[in-house]
């Protein structure tokens, strides 16, 4: 696609605004339900930021699984949460030095290890056509073995969900009686 | 299948007439450096939900239920109540937005945006034309059941932020209901993707061109390929709360559901959102199971009617017009069945559509793999 430099940057660092200042807004923000809806924004940035990276089978996936389905559930359960509204919220700022120190450790030594330990790798190959069918081929030929154990994982835990959500019948008819 | 074997025929257009030209062009139009091109295609969606849904969505609903009811319809203004829409148009351009005082101000005016916002996003993806796409995406397919998500949390938060038991209770059970179709549909409309072999939108369409003409659709091409059909189709009724499974808005039992608290504008802006993703539905349905912006019509002997009903401009038509059609299904439907319980909402989805999804699934992957 024909798309100016300048036209590409500004789209780019729009994304990583709305990304980082909805990520914020969830951390500090004093109202659950607000801190919710914000993820939607941060979810769809990180989505956008993927696709900027040429990954749009994982954008898509981002937002089918994480807007489409973590983030509903996190809202009803909010939702149905009684005097959400009235509920305190601590989001002050304790233990300043502590904090501080850690803070200033966990970055230091992350940026310590981005700029000693290795350059940006590249790849001899570049990507030609769709990412998808590479993503189908390998899940189907080199990974199927992790593929199918988490295919059976998520079974379990489906058929786990649907165990502890069933209408208990027996418990039911002796506090009817 | 090539390129170059779409049909050429068509009205002479300055931008050609190859594939995704007229978009391609309008991406390249940047006068003065500005992306103007994009800002412009981008609307040309945003002006045609407007356009068809106050004509066909608005008049043309009331009057096909009104004569599905043996009723006139609106016939005051204008010959035939022509001019009704517009009337209403002014109504609610000057009625008074009204923001109750308990409601939760932010997520009550966000709402109906996020809604929109979340049925319009998928229109980036729709061929309209054998030269007009939005983004013409490896994934579309996948993109298109995907953004409905958002839509999602759109209605949560008009429905939360209404402060109203009413619009609470309709925004959940349409939540639950669009989350839980989305199974079928996308399981259905994954057939439909298995026999094409690809997500891509345009060259679904592309693959079911052919001098046959509808014989080419994905719906005649394979015994099973009406069951994901019908399983789409009915799911597809679902995920934009259309009759009979309306039960979110439920008239006699909610008011109006998520939108109950909404006047004036931002009224008018859910009702879009509800008549994009219904023309948005309509369309993938078309464009999976019914060949997209291809003409149905054969080739009968040397008479190339195929041939002369294809191109990038009759490409707009035909699909319009499937879509139309569906759309003319679902308002049909409206009128004709009673609303479902919602207990027979989940048991239709749950131990009926995704069973015979799964089935069809399995069909079909035989289908492809053993018939050439």
């Amino acid at each position: 696609m024909i798309m100016n430099d300048l036209t590409y940057t500004i789209i780019f660092y729009l994304f990583a605004a709305i990304t980082v200042f909805s990520a914020a807004f969830v951390v500090f923000s004093r109202n659950v339900i607000y801190s919710a809806f914000s993820l939607l924004f941060t979810f769809f940035g990180v989505a956008a930021l993927y696709v900027f990276l040429s990954a749009d089978f994982i954008a898509v996936t981002q937002v089918v699984v994480y807007v489409g389905g973590i983030l509903v559930l996190l809202l009803f359960g909010v939702m149905f949460t009684k005097g959400i509204m009235n509920t305190e919220l601590k989001s002050d700022v304790l233990h300043i030095v502590p904090g501080t120190l850690i803070l200033a450790g966990i970055i230091g030594a992350l940026l310590y290890t981005f700029y000693t330990t290795h350059t940006w790798m590249q790849t001899e190959k570049q990507l030609h056509g769709s990412i998808v069918e590479r993503i189908g081929y390998e899940t189907m030929s080199h990974y199927v073995l992790p593929f199918e154990m988490v295919s059976i994982l998520l079974l379990a835990a489906l058929i786990g969900a649907a165990f502890l959500a069933r209408f208990d019948r027996l418990d039911h008819d002796n506090n009817k009686s | 299948m090539i390129l170059t074997s779409l049909p050429h025929i068509s009205m002479p257009l300055l931008m050609g007439n190859s594939l995704n030209a007229w978009s391609e062009a309008l991406v390249g139009f940047n006068p003065m450096g500005l992306p103007l091109g994009l800002v412009i295609l981008a609307a040309i969606p945003l002006v045609f939900i407007a356009l068809y849904s106050l004509t066909y969505g608005v008049y043309g609903e009331r009057k096909i239920s009104a004569f599905m009811q043996d009723r006139l319809g609106p016939m005051e203004v204008g010959t035939w109540g022509i001019l009704q829409t517009i009337a209403d148009i002014l109504k609610l351009l000057q009625k008074e937005d009204i923001v109750p005082t308990s409601a939760d101000k932010f997520l009550f005016v966000i709402g109906p945006g996020v809604l929109f916002v979340g049925s319009f996003l998928a229109y980036a993806v729709l061929p309209f034309s054998s030269s007009f796409i939005g983004a013409s995406l490896n994934v579309g397919l996948f993109f298109a059941i995907g953004i409905v998500a958002i839509e999602v949390v759109g209605i949560l938060a008009a429905g939360w932020g209404s402060n109203n038991k009413w619009s609470l209770y309709g925004a959940v059970r349409s939540v639950a209901q669009i989350v839980s179709y989305e199974i079928p549909a996308a399981i259905a409309l994954l057939c439909g993707a298995m026999m094409a072999g690809t997500l891509d939108m345009q060259k679904i369409t592309m693959l079911q061109s052919g001098s046959y003409g509808f014989a080419h659709f994905y719906l005649f091409q394979s015994p099973i390929a009406w069951l994901p059909f019908l399983i789409y189709f009915i799911a597809s009724l679902a995920e934009v709360n259309r009759a009979p499974f309306d039960i979110p808005e439920a008239e006699s039992e909610l008011v109006a559901g998520y939108f109950t608290e909404y006047t004036g504008m931002k009224f008018a802006v859910i009702f879009l959102a509800e008549y994009g993703s219904m023309f948005m539905v309509s369309a993938i349905i078309s464009i999976v199971f019914l060949g997209g912006w291809n003409s149905p019509l054969p080739d009968i002997g040397s008479f190339a009617l195929n041939a002369w009903t294809n191109g990038p401009v009759w490409g707009v038509f035909w699909i319009i017009m499937k879509g139309f059609f569906f759309i003319f299904v679902q308002m049909w439907l409206r009128w004709t069945l009673p609303r479902l319980r919602v207990d027979q909402l989940m048991y239709l989805c749950w131990k009926v559509l995704t069973p015979f999804a799964f089935i069809s699934f399995v069909l079909t992957a035989i289908w492809v793999i053993y018939v050439p």
